[in-house]
């Protein structure tokens, strides 16, 4: 079973981010569960979603504690104390940053790839909603499912011009990043 | 018995048959305003209706298991939410496509008080409902305790006069100014004591297409200190007086108001009313309370401009069919 | 059709599927998904109903009341602050056996001021008169909402149908969601006996003297219990429809072997399940999943814990100042048996702390003790408290 933890600030769409990937694990012929942290709607707070992606039936209702992944929506949250708990020793860290380095490892051992997911957003869809991008990122690096998948995930929701775009802008996305740079640690996890 | 055949109009509508949504046989006290109230408000309605009620005395002394003095459709729920009830019925039946009209009723507590909430939502939501409170101006089914419909300075058990007070504190709540606010189609003001006004009233509320609200004031013999038989008499002189104006509102704006022919001092209505005894012993408290409660009926008398010009076919003289030998005109 | 769907998303539909005619209620976390889903719906024509949002639970009962009583399929979903406002409308609805289905979706109750999962809110409500069923998962929801209509109906009973907030409601998972075709198979067209019409005028909610308000409840009573022949038979015909079954009032999974069992209620159900899973060195464990808490599954209890020597029974809400609640009623169940289990009586996951898988292994290892626990809050952490009130 590959967990995955998704922090972002209300409002940012994290929520959605873990939904789609979870429509996506679904489309791609696999079992998986998702679902946000959670607590009264407001914007801005540190919000978190989880997702759980596995070949069998996922029971548990229980938190995610010890995620594989990470992905950050805002590169700020990097910052806040406690955002790698439960991360494992090989665990990795996917941000959204505009700024541009290799995969690298960061204070606390983990492997840290950026990705500028709103600025792409901003290119493609003419809104700065990060977590389309994001996600395609993270699967090219995980090998999670192929990309056709997350097209499929998006068309649920998505229409017309957004739909395009968002399509476009998930090929330009998976560009960005080594595909399969994680897929060791995915399959480790995974079933 | 052969009928005998007539040509006179007053003998055909004396012959007529009133419908009897509410039915004899129920257990309300000798001169209850509301059970006459209610009789009245189902002649006008006709059989198709659903009545929600609130409880309250209505409810009690109409429905002790297992009779019923009802022959409409008839729910009681609980006691705030007879509006919220008749929203259900209402939404019902508009999904079955029938037409039939829902009836809302509840006291003055479960109107003006325990109920309002309910309420201002079902006019707000402009439901297809007929809300008819009737008003006897205190929980008279728990042992007439005060209501925020209680007028200023009347005794009831828990606002009972002594050496530190003169009764009701607070003055009765300008309920109609609150129904007005929500603008919704019509809404009107009745007496007892003027039943064909109060019959028109209520067809005119049911005619609506949305919502409608009546408050009909109707004496309450033991709660308010005075004999069955002058139940009428009461309900005549709080209109008369301008404590109670009749009025009719159409989206919040007055559209008429029952002009009064004579206008009665206040005291006469007052001291029929074993409620207000209090105001009759020569003390200056007293002599206070009345110029207010005096003061409130002239503030009526000019905000619905209710002295009359010239006498009128439907001033509060013309209206009163039941002085006149109770002939039914409408 | 199988997709992936939020629960509430799913519980939405599945509500629509039913053709309620009035739907009502007012917004409280976690539950205001299922509305917003079937406020869209209404929206696009995809369900003719009358969306009646209304200004309190309060009134939300009082509507499906009187839209029940009238003649039409009425909805409504709540929890928590929510439904105890509901309390007296829905001892009303109870008491006068009108046929109305709500979605519980479970959550605590402040004080202390909570917004997070348990079940304290319909527990709260057992003694309402209406039927509580409890789902462990989504797909469990869907096919209990659509049986409740049907169940409601034929027993003219009320049901709640109890998920769990956030949880349940605010998961997205794979579900199969039926047919129409399916669901009209199943759900008779709306007819309620004592309906209001001019036609036929009754009066509804009279006032009952001492001299016949015992009868009444007695009947209550008599009607609930005999409602589970209506929730066995409406799970068998929906199963046969669809290939799903949840198990009528109560199911068993486990090994015949097993002399220790686990009973819950809700979503916990899945966490076990997957928590004895990973671990089989702990011996074998039968796990009981209580379904319906209204009526009380006396004999399908007695049954299933047939040669158990420890029982524990784990729940997610308490009753303050006397202890469980399922596990006093599972005591007084198995009471008078010549042969019982030890039980042991847990509180756990209130106002939303997490289960863990942990949870099996440590509840196995709490009753190798010799005392059994009389009832205890499973998951406390005492040094979050100050010593004076530990």
């Amino acid at each position: 079973m590959t967990e995955i933890r998704i922090h972002g600030r209300g409002g940012q769409g994290n929520v959605l981010a873990a939904y789609i990937l979870a429509q996506a694990a679904f489309e791609y012929g696999k079992f998986a569960q998702a679902f946000p942290s959670f607590g009264p709607e407001r914007r801005g707070a540190p919000v978190t979603a989880f997702v759980r992606i596995a070949a069998i039936p996922i029971r548990r209702y229980c938190q995610v504690t010890q995620p594989s992944f990470l992905v950050l929506q805002d590169h700020a949250l990097m910052h806040t104390p406690g955002i790698t708990d439960g991360l494992p020793a090989n665990g990795r860290i996917l941000v959204n940053w505009s700024r541009r380095f290799e995969p690298t490892v960061g204070r606390d051992g983990h492997e840290i790839v950026v990705i500028p997911a709103t600025t792409l957003a901003m290119e493609y869809l003419g809104k700065p909603v990060p977590n389309t991008a994001l996600l395609a990122a993270l699967i090219t690096l995980t090998g999670l499912m192929p990309l056709e998948a997350l097209e499929k995930a998006l068309a649920l929701r998505f229409r017309d011009q957004m739909l395009e775009g968002n399509i476009r802008l998930i090929h330009q996305a998976a560009r960005m990043v080594p595909a399969g740079l994680w897929k060791e640690t995915a399959d480790a996890r995974g079933d | 018995m052969a009928i005998e055949q007539t040509h006179d109009v007053n003998e055909l509508r004396r012959r007529q048959p009133a419908f009897r949504g509410l039915d004899a046989g129920h257990l309300a006290c000798q001169g209850c305003g509301q059970a006459l109230a209610a009789r009245l408000v189902t002649e006008a309605t006709g059989p198709d209706i659903v009545i929600a009620n609130a409880t309250g005395c209505l409810e009690v002394f109409t429905t002790a298991w297992p009779r019923t003095s009802w022959r409409v459709p008839w729910i009681h729920s609980v006691f705030a939410n007879a509006p919220a009830v008749a929203s259900g019925i209402e939404a019902a039946l508009k999904m079955q496509g029938r037409s039939t009209k829902v009836v809302a009723m509840g006291g003055d507590g479960g109107t003006f008080d325990i109920g309002l909430q309910a309420l201002s939502a079902m006019l707000e939501r402009n439901h297809n409902v007929l809300y008819v409170c009737f008003d006897n101006e205190a929980y008279m089914n728990t042992g007439v305790q005060r209501s925020s419909s209680t007028p200023h300075a009347a005794m009831t058990t828990t606002s009972p006069p002594g050496r530190e007070r003169m009764g009701k504190r607070h003055l009765r709540k300008d309920l109609l100014s609150i129904i007005a606010a929500h603008h919704i189609p019509y809404a009107a003001t009745a007496s007892v004591a003027y039943p064909s006004d109060l019959r028109k009233k209520v067809r005119r509320g049911l005619a609506i297409d949305g919502a409608a609200f009546v408050l009909v004031h109707s004496p309450c013999p033991l709660g308010w200190g005075h004999g069955g038989e002058l139940s009428i008499e009461v309900a005549r002189l709080a209109v008369q007086t301008g404590i109670f104006p009749l009025v009719e509102l159409e989206r919040g704006s007055v559209a008429s108001a029952m002009a009064l022919r004579q206008v009665r001092p206040v005291a006469d209505y007052l001291k029929l009313q074993g409620r207000f005894r209090h105001l009759f012993d020569g003390s200056p408290a007293a002599a206070e309370e009345l110029e207010h409660l005096q003061a409130l009926a002239n503030h009526n008398i000019e905000l619905y401009r209710l002295r009359a010009d010239t006498p009128g076919a439907r001033d509060s003289e013309g209206a009163d069919t039941v002085r006149r030998g109770g002939l039914r005109w409408a | 059709m199988r997709e992936a769907i939020e629960g509430s998303a799913a519980i939405a539909k599945a509500v629509a599927m039913c053709r309620p005619q009035v739907v009502s209620a007012y917004p409280i976390t976690p539950q205001t998904h299922i509305v917003e889903g079937l406020a869209r719906l209404i929206a696009d024509g995809d369900l003719r109903a009358e969306l009646v949002s209304v200004e309190s639970e309060f009134s939300a009962a009082s509507v499906v009341l009187g839209a029940a009583a009238a003649g039409s399929r009425a909805y409504t979903a709540t929890c928590s602050q929510g439904l105890l406002l509901m309390t007296e409308v829905l001892y009303n609805i109870g008491g006068l056996r009108i046929p109305v289905v709500l979605t519980c979706a479970n959550r605590a109750i402040g004080a202390p001021v909570t917004a997070w999962n348990d079940q304290q809110d319909s527990m709260a409500m057992r003694d309402t008169g209406w039927i509580q069923l409890y789902c462990a998962d989504n797909q469990e929801a869907v096919d209990t909402t659509i049986q409740a209509f049907r169940i409601a109906q034929n027993a003219e009973l009320p049901v709640m149908v109890c998920v769990d907030g956030y949880v349940l409601t605010h998961t997205l998972e794979p579900i199969d969601l039926p047919s129409q075709e399916q669901v009209d198979q199943f759900v008779p067209p709306y007819r309620f006996s004592r309906a209001l019409d001019p036609r036929n005028p009754i009066s509804i909610g009279n006032l009952v003297t001492p001299e016949y308000y015992t009868e009444a409840r007695h009947a209550h009573h008599r009607v609930l219990i005999r409602a589970r022949d209506e929730i066995i038979s409406a799970d068998r015909d929906w199963a046969a429809i669809c290939g799903r079954a949840w198990g009528g009032l109560l199911t068993v999974d486990g090994p015949a072997e097993a002399r220790v069992a686990i009973l819950t209620i809700g979503s916990v159900m899945g966490t076990l399940l997957d928590a004895r899973q990973a671990r089989p060195e702990l011996g074998p464990v039968k796990l009981i999943k209580l379904r319906s808490m209204r009526p009380f599954p006396v004999s399908e209890l007695i049954q299933a814990c047939e040669g158990l020597s420890d029982l524990i029974v784990l729940e997610r809400a308490l009753s303050p100042g006397g202890g469980g609640i399922i596990g006093a009623e599972v005591r007084s169940a198995l009471f008078d048996l010549p042969s019982k289990p030890r039980i042991h009586s847990f509180a756990a996951g209130l106002g939303g702390r997490d289960m863990p898988l942990e949870i099996y292994a440590r509840l196995l290892e709490r009753i190798a003790q010799p005392e059994p626990a009389q009832f205890a809050i499973f998951d406390l952490e005492l040094d979050r408290l100050p010593l004076q009130e530990r």
